[in-house]
């Protein structure tokens, strides 16, 4: 799995689920249309700009609540890719889940990045999943590292409920004992 | 091996663990709503899979219920209750809806009717799932596929998270409650400081706390970003549980406590990090910024660092300036309710302060039970009659003001003192502000209409 595109940049630490989709949008009861509600309020994103798969930001990107609206908001939109500082852990689950790569970069890494992208917005990012490399512009590769089981579940089109219904005769004995 | 509290209620769940494979981990108890859950029942039909254990699955409706009694408006979230309503009656599972007397919100009616018990597992498509290990249960929120797994298959994958103790070490001083006592750790931790790890809450203070004190605190745990937070059960907790409607009987009863009375830290146990904080210093405490973790003692002032671009933004939003008191404040909006603080406790704790008193003119004060029995019990102490006698609005039990999905939300621009676990940026309403508070603190604001502390409430200013 491999996304390259150029990248938006939200600044801040600390964006919690809350931003990224309201709650008053979460009366639905379907995953999908969630897009356009993308961080309603947030003005300093901006909404013109379509079409990039990448959004970088700070520390501790989706903590609050659980609602995995927010990642399904984010993939509707079009993002594939997240690179933050760190991520909060529900969301960085929901991510993976969804196909949306949460992609955790040292300060240092994402500065070099956000200053590349602001001197030229158009400039094209790469998130590879299997070497678990981003490209950073002018400088090569940066390592990341991921959940190496939600790495193989994207990598080969697998889904956890699958893997966990194979255990179905544990599970019954499990709940024998 | 000497184990901690988390270590032996995780070994006993695991169903199985493959080499590089996160564990199939058992769940005990699944709580669900009306929000986070309509998305996995359609995940199921499309596979064509039933629900593993309706018996074990639990919902409720109280996000976007209405709570003042009529009828829900908003189409969305109506279809949105039905669509749990209908998935509850295909798939066979006990919903406690819009009429049941045992109605509220999914974090208060679980420990109410007994399901939360000591030793399970607990999930629900709601972080703040975090209030059951109060009982000594692993509980923790999840999103929705994860949801979609539970009802599948009853299990879920998960990564060991790392342990981290919290210990509080004194007597929290009269005046500070458990609210307080968890504000002041998210202002210690900060809003990520525990993220990746699960929660337990030692020290005297934390066994001096009654368990309705006991769950405030534990709710709050994934507000300093833990998966979940733990309070080993003891004699309060079997006390507290005993007689509830779904906790087992007789000698069934004695046999499970004897199995509860393991379910502690070993001595000797190793966490992967500890935390010290000295209760007898906690003061009643107040949120300035956006998140739970900024927050200071009442009587502080909000903070200037004008290096520090997030309380920068923070203070925008809320119309702050560095350095400023809060006592004083005016505020338009209290709002006393939410998962945090809405069982008997809380409201006994408000009216206390309220009692004889008049609301503030010109303020507005929500007072919303956390469940059908709570609003019981509260009027039936008359609790009831000392909110509305001082002007305050009794209202039907649900989520209302915290999330502000039910219509029960504050304006652009206003202030709220609330009781309730997040001041996000618009959580209360689109362009709102939020201070939180404890019950104490949001009652002596509703009195006043202003920033004050309970402490003083009633001396001459
Ligand atoms: S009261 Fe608030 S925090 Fe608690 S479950 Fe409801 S919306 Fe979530």
């Amino acid at each position: 799995m491999n996304v390259t595109s150029h990248a938006v940049v939200l600044p801040g630490d600390d964006i919690d689920t809350d931003q990224i989709i309201p709650a008053r949008f979460l009366k639905g009861t379907r995953k999908t249309g969630l897009g356009e509600h993308l961080f309603a309020d947030w003005p300093a994103f901006r909404r013109h700009e379509r079409g990039a798969r990448i959004l970088v930001t700070g520390h501790n990107f989706g903590c609050g609540s659980s609602r995995e609206h927010a990642p399904w908001a984010l993939v509707d939109w079009g993002f594939r890719a997240v690179i933050a500082r760190s991520f909060a852990d529900i969301f960085r689950q929901n991510a993976t889940k969804n196909g949306l790569l949460p992609v955790a970069l040292p300060e240092a890494a994402c500065v070099r990045l956000e200053l590349a992208l602001q001197a030229n917005p158009a400039l094209p990012v790469t998130v590879d999943l299997a070497s678990e490399r981003v490209s950073l512009p002018d400088a090569g590769w940066i390592a990341f590292s991921i959940d190496p089981f939600a790495k193989h579940c994207l990598l080969n089109g697998l889904d956890e409920l699958s893997y966990i219904l194979t255990f179905s005769d544990r599970i019954t004995a499990h709940e024998q004992r | 091996m000497k184990r901690t509290l988390f270590d032996k209620i995780w070994d006993a769940h695991v169903v199985a663990e493959e080499a590089g494979r996160p564990a199939v981990l058992y769940i005990d108890l699944h709580l669900v709503h009306e929000v986070t859950s309509p998305q996995a029942f359609a995940g199921l039909a499309e596979r064509g899979l039933p629900v593993r254990r309706p018996d074990r699955t639990v919902a409720t409706m109280d996000h976007s219920i209405p709570t003042n009694g009529l009828p829900i408006a908003d189409d969305a979230a109506r279809t949105q209750l039905r669509t749990l309503a209908d998935n509850c009656r295909r798939h066979g599972i006990t919903l406690y809806d819009a009429d049941s007397a045992h109605r509220g919100i999914v974090h208060v009616i679980g420990p109410e009717l007994g399901y939360t018990q000591p030793g399970m597992t607990i999930v629900c498509g709601d972080s703040h799932t975090s209030t059951h290990g109060a009982f000594g249960a692993l509980a923790f929120g999840i999103g929705t596929s994860e949801v979609e797994h539970v009802l599948a298959s009853q299990c879920l994958l998960q990564t060991k998270p790392k342990t981290l103790e919290v210990r509080f070490e004194g007597a929290l001083p009269d005046g500070a409650s458990a609210k307080d006592l968890v504000l002041a750790m998210c202002a210690e931790l900060g809003v990520g400081g525990a993220t990746g790890h699960v929660i337990e809450y030692t020290g005297e203070a934390i066994r001096a706390l009654d368990m309705e004190g006991r769950m405030t605190v534990c709710n709050m745990s994934i507000e300093a970003g833990a998966r979940a937070g733990m309070i080993a059960p003891d004699a309060k907790t079997f006390a507290w549980l005993a007689g509830r409607a779904h906790v087992p009987r007789a000698a069934a009863w004695h046999a499970a406590v004897d199995r509860w009375r393991e379910l502690h830290t070993d001595d000797g146990a190793v966490f992967d990090r500890t935390v010290v904080i000295d209760a007898s210093r906690i003061e009643p405490m107040i949120t300035f910024g956006t998140n739970p973790g900024m927050g200071m003692p009442i009587a502080a002032s909000v903070p200037a660092n004008p290096a520090d671009a997030r309380l920068a933004r923070a203070l925008e939003y809320m119309g702050l300036t560095p350095g400023e008191p809060l006592l004083g404040r005016p505020i338009d909006v209290v709002f006393i309710g939410s998962c945090t603080n809405a069982r008997l406790s809380d409201m006994r704790a408000a009216a206390g302060v309220m009692r004889g008193k008049k609301v503030a003119a010109g303020v507005r004060v929500l007072v919303v039970p956390g469940s059908q029995a709570v609003k019981r019990a509260a009027e039936a102490e008359g609790l009831d009659r000392v909110f509305r006698d001082a002007g305050a609005e009794w209202r039907e039990p649900g989520c209302s003001m915290c999330i502000a999905m039910n219509g029960d939300a504050i304006e652009p621009g206003q202030y709220a003192v609330s009781t309730s676990n997040r001041n996000f940026e618009g959580r209360q309403g689109r362009g709102g502000r939020t201070f939180l508070a404890s019950p104490e603190t949001a009652a002596a604001a509703a009195i006043t209409g202003r920033i004050t502390d309970a402490r003083t409430l009633g001396e001459s200013p």
